[in-house]
């Protein structure tokens, strides 16, 4: 199944970002940024409201080109878009004319997969995020953590090597919430890939990484980059090595610029 | 709603978003009576104007010299049988398809190139602001001066007459389209081709749709009055020459056919407008 035909080629891309500089509409948001990402790891970036988060995944994405620096996938500088490197963006970014499945479809024709056995594909990855039943639905029927699951299958329904994922939970409600990183987990260990998941919750970054950057505010260097003793163990939450990551993560994101 | 194939394997709170119509729940009053009014006021002003007609009132309006329902009725009997009513008929919507048809083709396509390539926006945006504010009318001189012939004028016309607003219309909803919808194709590893088919042109459907709207209407004026001055067959013409004649009742005949047309083909463009919107939020129910 995909599952295999995914765990046959590398685990997933590593990404670097090399002395980046980023901006938009010529204020620069990111200022000489360098950061690695881990083949197959879930790094979770966070920071203050409005330090650029977003604006670090555009430049992995490959949506926006940095001033300065370079943004490297695999070996191979990043000058646009592709399919290796999907986004899962917030909300909407489903296209509303589709229907469920015909969005996951969309996935699979921009891959090059042969029209037929797409709708098979597609139906495949609507049971494993759950949605079973809900294949005709368009987005404006769905609620707003089922538009996330859809946006879930898509996003991994292309193989990608690598998802950025941008606030995907963020305008879920706390239960919700809650499921989707449960779902986002058990999707990820069946198709492995590199991630890089920017959230603002620290509970969520905690949760999920396997490590944690806390950039600064805009144009401030990297705060601290945290690792997580024991990765998406819900048992070792309460683990004395865990609420010391939890801590650090913490402590940098309230540091404030004076000292 | 309540039919709808619930899944099991949802264990969260998650409900689909099938809230109730409010409209639904408005307290109405039978259907049935509305219907009442609506058929009454129209059989009221047909009957007005028999009773004016037919006894040859004269109150400032001189209502004597316009024929009755009845000549007008009979008159659209006669006609309805005569092979050159259908051969007008068919003469005007030749012109009236093919002329918003041209329009909706190369409007859409220009109105995208407008909206998307700064160049193209820099070469042809000042010509089209320029001829824009030119009504589609006051170019049948200069199309009966280009075109070797009066049909190419005619459809020229209507063309001129439909392309603006569905130009501008389609150039509003590139603008207006959101660009989270781009970038999520692009990052599925669409090209610029992926995304002018899969996003731009789906995307600005709604748009398009009010200008196809708009662009009827104007196309059905411009295409009756340039028959009136230089056709040799379609509906304006026939009008025209009845009135010359002066067959009242046929200018009568010539007036309902037109407005029969627009309305059907102007209906025809709201349908499917719809039809294809249906995912707008307000959109009809799929």
């Amino acid at each position: 199944m995909t599952a295999t035909a995914a765990a046959s080629v590398a685990a997933g891309m590593a990404l670097v970002l090399d002395d980046v500089t980023l901006s938009y509409t010529g204020n620069p948001v990111i200022r000489s940024l360098s950061l690695t990402v881990v083949p197959g790891e879930i790094l979770v970036l966070t920071g203050p409201s409005g330090c650029g988060k977003s604006t670090v995944l555009r430049a992995l994405a490959g949506l926006l080109p940095p001033d300065s620096g370079r943004v490297v996938a695999d070996g191979a500088a990043v000058e646009s878009t592709s399919r290796d490197r999907a986004v899962v963006f917030q909300d909407n970014a489903l296209l509303p004319w589709r229907t469920v499945r015909s969005n996951i479809e969309l996935a699979l024709a921009l891959r090059g997969e042969p029209r037929k056995g797409r709708r098979e594909t597609a139906d495949r990855w609507i049971a494993e995020v759950g949605l079973t039943g809900f294949g005709d639905f368009l987005p404006k029927n769905l609620s707003g953590g089922m538009r996330q699951r859809v946006q879930l299958a898509r996003g991994l329904a292309g193989a990608p090597r690598a998802v950025m994922m941008d606030e995907p939970f963020g305008a879920l409600d706390t239960q919700t919430r809650g499921v989707m990183q449960r779902l986002l987990v058990d999707t990820w260990s069946t198709h492995p890939t590199t991630v890089v998941f920017v959230t603002h919750d620290v509970d969520e970054a905690v949760l999920l990484g396997d490590r944690v950057a806390v950039l600064g505010r805009a144009g401030e260097p990297l705060r601290a980059l945290v690792d997580i003793p024991h990765p998406r163990d819900r048992d070792h939450l309460d683990h004395p090595d865990t609420r010391a990551a939890r801590a650090d993560v913490l402590a940098a994101l309230n540091h404030t610029s004076e000292t | 709603m309540t039919t709808l194939h619930q899944p099991t394997v949802l264990v969260d709170t998650e409900v689909a978003a099938e809230e109730h119509d409010p409209a639904s729940t408005r307290r109405r009053t039978s259907p049935w009576r509305s219907r009442l009014v609506r058929i009454t006021s129209v059989i009221v002003a047909i009957v007005a104007w028999q009773v004016l007609t037919a006894n040859d009132v004269r109150v400032w309006l001189r209502f004597d010299t316009l024929p009755t329902v009845t000549d007008v009725v009979s008159a659209f009997g006669t006609q309805l049988q005569s092979d050159l009513f259908y051969l007008d008929l068919g003469q005007s919507l030749i012109r009236i398809l093919s002329g918003f048809g041209l329009a909706t083709v190369v409007g859409v396509a220009t109105g995208i190139a407008l909206g998307r390539s700064e160049l193209f926006a820099d070469v042809l945006g000042p010509l089209t602001e320029l001829a824009r504010p030119i009504p589609a009318i006051a170019v049948v001189p200069v199309a009966i001066l280009l075109f070797p012939s009066d049909e190419a004028g005619i459809v020229f016309i209507t063309f001129v007459a439909a392309f603006f607003p569905i130009m501008v219309s389609t150039r509003h909803a590139v603008r207006a389209l959101p660009t989270l919808w781009e970038d999520s194709v692009r990052t599925l590893g669409g090209g610029r081709w992926d995304v002018l088919s899969r996003v731009v042109l789906p995307g600005i459907l709604p748009g398009v749709f009010g200008g196809l709207s708009v662009g009827i209407g104007v196309a059905w004026i411009c295409v009756i009055s340039a028959e009136m001055i230089s056709g040799r067959l379609g509906v304006g013409y026939r009008t025209w020459q009845a009135y010359t004649i002066v067959d009242y009742p046929g200018v009568f005949v010539g007036m309902i056919t037109i407005g029969i047309l627009g309305f059907a083909t102007s209906g025809a463009v709201e349908l499917l407008g719809r039809r294809v919107t249906r995912w707008l939020p307000r959109g009809e129910r799929a």
